[in-house]
């Protein structure tokens, strides 16, 4: 008999990059994953130790301040940066959300000094902003709607390598002008959604699930949730957001 | 014609606050932004004829408790205090609050200002007026669509306490490095306090740290006793900045199901100056780092935790230098060693509140024993702890607003034991943070193996629903409940007779089943208070 089909979720920063209630989209994965009786393991991975970076099969990276975005950046810049970016080259998932997404890009332009590099596993280039986008954010893709809430000052800008996630109904999104929010390439995703975004958008969640597992198990077929109180709070967040825009 | 002025401000302040009374509804913040708009510096005046100054009580958490606990130890002096006391908390609420006690000529009834101050408006306020004390509780992240972050709003907060005047003393949570640092270059007196129990707190990280990396130079801090999030007992092993000596610290903290016992240690620092008067004006570590005979009897690896009291200097130790000379002397007369604390109200953080609250009475000269026995006799602010009953069952009135308040309320609940029935209510306007994204980083894992039952309710209910979901209550525990009547009326009919119900909600949430316990019959009005 096959052994359970597990997954590995490996949380990027957690002490410096976990602001905004970016935990629950590791929460998220985690317990989706186990209530269709998979194994599901959550290790951290933060700046100063070397990345095992074989083990994980989907990664989240959240957003952080601006202390915590150096701190992290430097780190990046070295080893761990080189092992990342072989992880997802080699099929692992990312899940990226702000400042997280923002260091998966090309580079990052504060408003005085020089660029810093990104990692460059999103082809994306974000400038610094003068106003905060604060409010929420309800964003329509392809395959279905996504609600969270949005704050930021980086305005983001896609490469012809980066598809948009999908298309801005409220809010303002990647860099207010386009329309746009967020990114995807390949198995990398990023956005500005806080939320959490997993917990009220479990379709999302769930194509991360299935891309992780697939890493090692091959695809596998995910039995459908009873999604009743992830539905509920995705529709009154829904409602919030077109009423309040 | 600057009286003119100041009396044509209060006129229209006092008027729209009697209209607002009349049509029934508590008048808190509009008519001090009335009063405002005629006379933008109508707060300085007011504040600056209160003989015994003004006291501004800013933080995350806390600041309501703290400024209602130094309010009534100043009622115990037999002072009046101005207190802005309905938790409104932004620099109109304070101009409502010193509008509402000055006569029609502009001159105040009372004579100590105390001032619960948001701390995203103490920038704004500390411009308006000059206090004789700042007290800074602590910083977490809250409301994060509002302050943003905060590194950012701690750095306007120190631009704010460095540019106060010499004699206005600053008092901070040792315990809280975002905090403690906000001493760092300036140059004016700086009290603090903390917590020096050995028993207190673990050695486990949690996870809704804010301040992994130190304030100064961005390296880990290493922690000796973590209490909550990131405070706790600190250091930086890069720079070497470190957890400051307390002027005001707890010994020992016993907490029990309705309140603690502390017992105070007087001083643990040798040179209570050192951290502001250091040459270069930017150094606060010196003194923790060079460890005083104090510092190694209360936090020293081999520490009892209490000192005997021959090991306490006396206050003299400290620099009688520039105007506030008067006044640190004045805390040898206050030292407090070994002295205990009651404080009726349940959980640490309302010993660290108790504690801020003694630390600002020192600065204001008032006794110990005048503080701890208002302290002894303190009820509970609007949603703090506060109980009510209703229809036999007991509800506990827990306001929550962010993970670092949300975790001291449920480990202060938890502790006694209890198996909560929960009535939780989540709304997401400004006064509650638009964003309700907090509620992922707090501890509900800890919260829901407890949880007998849960009414949710709120304009975002089911987000706190599903977070109940994944934090593991069963389905069947928890039901959504749209109006705030039929949710109270829920979770009284699910609890037994006899049996206690605890509130949770934001600040609105809070408001609103408040006013549906009102018509209900169950509760006064809460700016009734």
């Amino acid at each position: 008999m096959a052994a359970v089909p597990d997954l590995r979720i490996g949380h990027l920063y957690p002490d410096l990059m976990s602001i905004y209630g970016d935990l629950g989209n590791v929460l998220t994965l985690a317990r989706r994953a186990r209530w269709r009786g998979f194994d599901a393991e959550v290790r951290a991975f933060t700046a100063g130790e070397r990345f095992d970076a074989e083990w994980p099969d989907v990664w989240f990276f959240g957003g952080g301040q601006d202390q915590g975005q150096d701190v992290v950046s430097r780190d990046l810049a070295g080893p761990n940066g080189e092992s990342l970016r072989r992880s997802l080259d080699g099929g692992a998932a990312v899940l990226s959300v702000c400042g997280g997404y923002q260091l998966l890009g090309r580079e990052y332009v504060p408003e005085e000094g020089p660029a810093i590099r990104g990692l460059g596993v999103i082809d994306a280039t974000t400038r610094a902003g003068r106003r905060r986008f604060v409010g929420n954010l309800l964003v329509d893709t392809p395959d279905g709607e996504l609600i969270g809430f949005e704050n930021h000052s980086g305005r983001t800008y896609l490469g012809p390598a980066a598809r948009p996630l999908g298309r801005v109904v409220v809010g303002h999104g990647n860099n207010g002008e386009d329309r746009t929010e967020g990114a995807v390439q390949g198995k990398a995703i990023g956005c500005y959604l806080h939320g959490s975004v997993l917990p009220k958008n479990p379709w999302l969640a769930d194509r991360l699930i299935g891309w992780g597992l697939a890493r090692r198990h091959g695809p596998v077929e995910l039995e459908p949730l009873d999604d009743r109180e992830e539905r509920s709070a995705h529709e009154s967040a829904v409602e919030v957001a077109r009423s309040r825009r | 014609m600057p009286a003119v002025r100041a009396a044509a401000a209060i006129a229209s302040g006092k008027i729209a606050r009697s209209l607002l009374r009349a049509s029934g509804r508590g008048a808190t913040a509009l008519p001090g932004l009335v009063a405002l708009a005629v006379d933008p510096r109508l707060v300085a005046r007011l504040a600056d004829a209160l003989p015994h100054g003004a006291v501004c009580v800013s933080g995350t958490n806390g600041k309501t408790t703290c400024a209602r606990m130094i309010a009534d130890i100043a009622r115990g002096a037999g002072w009046s205090p101005v207190h802005n006391r309905s938790g409104s908390n932004l620099d109109r609420g304070v101009a409502a609050a010193l509008l509402a006690d000055a006569t029609w000529r502009a001159t105040p009834r009372g004579d100590v200002g105390i001032f619960e101050v948001d701390e995203a408006s103490l920038p704004r306020v500390l411009r308006r007026l000059s206090p004789r004390v700042v007290l800074v509780t602590n910083l977490f992240r809250d409301q994060l669509d509002r302050y943003h972050e905060i590194d950012a709003l701690a750095r306007r907060i120190g631009v704010a306490l460095r540019a106060l005047p010499d004699d206005t003393v600053v008092v901070l949570n040792a315990d809280d490095p975002i905090v403690a640092s906000l001493a760092l270059g300036r140059k004016g007196p700086v009290i603090t306090f903390g917590v020096d129990d050995p028993a207190v707190g673990g050695t486990v990280p949690q996870a809704i740290s804010d301040a992994t990396r130190c304030p100064r130079c961005g390296e880990p801090l290493v922690y000796r006793r973590i209490v909550l999030a990131h405070v706790g007992d600190w250091a930086c092993p890069g720079c070497g900045l470190a957890r400051p000596p307390r002027d005001v610290a707890a010994a020992r903290v016993a907490l029990g199901p309705d309140g603690s016992e502390m017992r105070l240690v007087g001083a643990t620092r040798a040179d209570a100056a050192s951290i502001t008067q250091d040459p270069e004006g930017g150094e606060m570590s010196a003194s923790g780092a060079s460890g005083s005979d104090d510092e190694t009897a209360t936090s020293g690896p081999e520490g009892s935790g209490i000192p005997s009291s021959g090991r306490s200097r006396p206050r003299a130790a400290i620099a009688p230098r520039g105007p506030e000379g008067a006044q640190l002397r004045a805390r040898a007369a206050a030292g407090g060693d070994g002295e205990i604390v009651r404080v009726p109200l349940p959980g640490l953080y309302n010993a660290y509140n108790a504690l801020a609250a003694i630390a600002v009475a020192r600065v204001l000269e008032i006794p110990l024993r005048t503080a701890t026995a208002a302290l002894a006799a303190f009820r509970p602010a609007f949603g703090r702890l506060e109980v009510v009953s209703a229809e036999g069952r007991t509800l506990r009135l827990v306001l929550v607003k962010n993970p670092a308040g949300f975790n001291a309320a449920i480990a202060a609940l938890l502790e006694t034991g209890r198996r909560p029935r929960l009535l939780a209510a989540l709304n997401d306007r400004d006064a509650d943070g638009r964003d309700v994204s907090w509620i992922w980083d707090a501890d509900f894992e800890s919260l829901a193996p407890a949880v007998e039952t849960a009414v949710v309710t709120g304009l975002r209910g089911p987000d706190l629903a599903l977070r109940l979901k994944y934090a593991g209550v069963p389905r069947d525990r928890v039901s959504v409940v749209d109006r705030w009547r039929d949710a109270i009326a829920r979770a009284l009919a699910d609890a037994p007779a006899g049996s206690e119900i605890v509130v949770l909600a934001t600040y609105t949430a809070m408001l609103a089943l408040r006013d549906a316990l009102a018509d209900m019959g169950h509760v006064g009005r809460f700016w009734e208070d």
